[in-house]
């Protein structure tokens, strides 16, 4: 799935990356909790996230994460924005909640990595 | 910082970096410096992830836990060598804090999506080598390895 299909699919908009819509993500990750998300990722990954703080975006850094999607409307400051620009990260938002969101994406196809125990 | 990064891998590079506590904006500069660094120098992605996360946990648990340390880490063709050193409260039970799930963090910390207590579990499963040392009211020294298979 590239980062334009899950753009539409949300109905989500680009907060910056745009240039970058035609990269291909693998799988995804719903959290709040960015230690959860660095125990569990996989790479070309996106993650969803009702967190809006600098750390997500240095979480995604560290996890190759292709693109972040803020849910519930969320907007992260300029200091964020800045910060994912340097890195080439995609951020998107969108106004659905964490759960419909996750749903959304992955009726279109899109899964998470395996149960922590599996 | 500032260190040329036209060198090869054919000798040691040493970078270090003070960790501020409290300090959460910052929180992982010096991890993603790091990265950066190895990424240019070519080294394999997946080294670089393994590297990435298992020093941003450790540097996040300085920034939560400890009162500032330092970060010191030894780039050689074959392995990566990660030393962190804080001044702190150090850690009681260590057997304990390892543990999937377990943190003293405070709600603050939760809040900016952290302390499930998942950083030390996660600094041992993304390290090759793992060696943790704790002083109650003196500090916490964790040593961590990650080998670069030869090709």
């Amino acid at each position: 799935m590239t980062v334009k299909e899950i753009k539409e699919a949300l109905g989500a908009r680009f907060i910056c990356g745009e240039e970058f819509q035609d990269r291909e993500v693998h799988s995804a990750c719903g959290s709040d909790m960015m230690s959860d998300v660095l125990a569990f990722m996989k790479e070309k990954s996106v993650l969803l996230t009702g967190l809006c703080n600098p750390q997500v975006i240095r979480t995604a850094e560290m996890m190759d994460v292709v693109c972040i999607v803020f849910v519930r409307g969320k907007m992260p400051d300029e200091t964020m924005i800045e910060m994912a620009k340097e890195r080439e990260i995609v951020l998107l938002s969108t106004g659905h909640r964490m759960f419909s969101a996750c749903g959304i994406l992955y009726e279109k196809g899109l899964r998470g990595g395996a149960p922590a125990n599996g | 910082m500032g260190e040329s990064i036209n060198e090869s891998m054919n000798e040691k590079i040493v970078l270090k970096y003070d960790v501020d506590s409290n300090d959460f904006t910052r929180a992982g500069e010096a991890s993603s410096n790091v990265k950066r660094r190895l990424k240019l120098l070519g080294v394999d992605p997946d080294i670089v992830r393994k590297v990435a996360i298992s020093l941003y946990e450790g540097e996040i648990n300085m920034v939560i836990h400890s009162y500032g340390g330092t970060i010191e880490v030894i780039i050689s063709p074959e392995e990566i060598e990660m030393i962190l050193t804080d001044r702190g409260p150090g850690i009681e039970d260590i057997e304990l804090a390892m543990q999937a799930g377990y943190s003293t963090a405070p709600d603050n910390i939760r809040n900016l999506g952290f302390g499930a207590g998942m950083g030390l579990p996660n600094m041992k499963k993304y390290s090759d080598e793992f060696h943790i040392e704790s002083t109650v009211g003196v500090g916490t020294t964790v040593r961590m390895r990650v080998f670069i298979p030869k090709e």
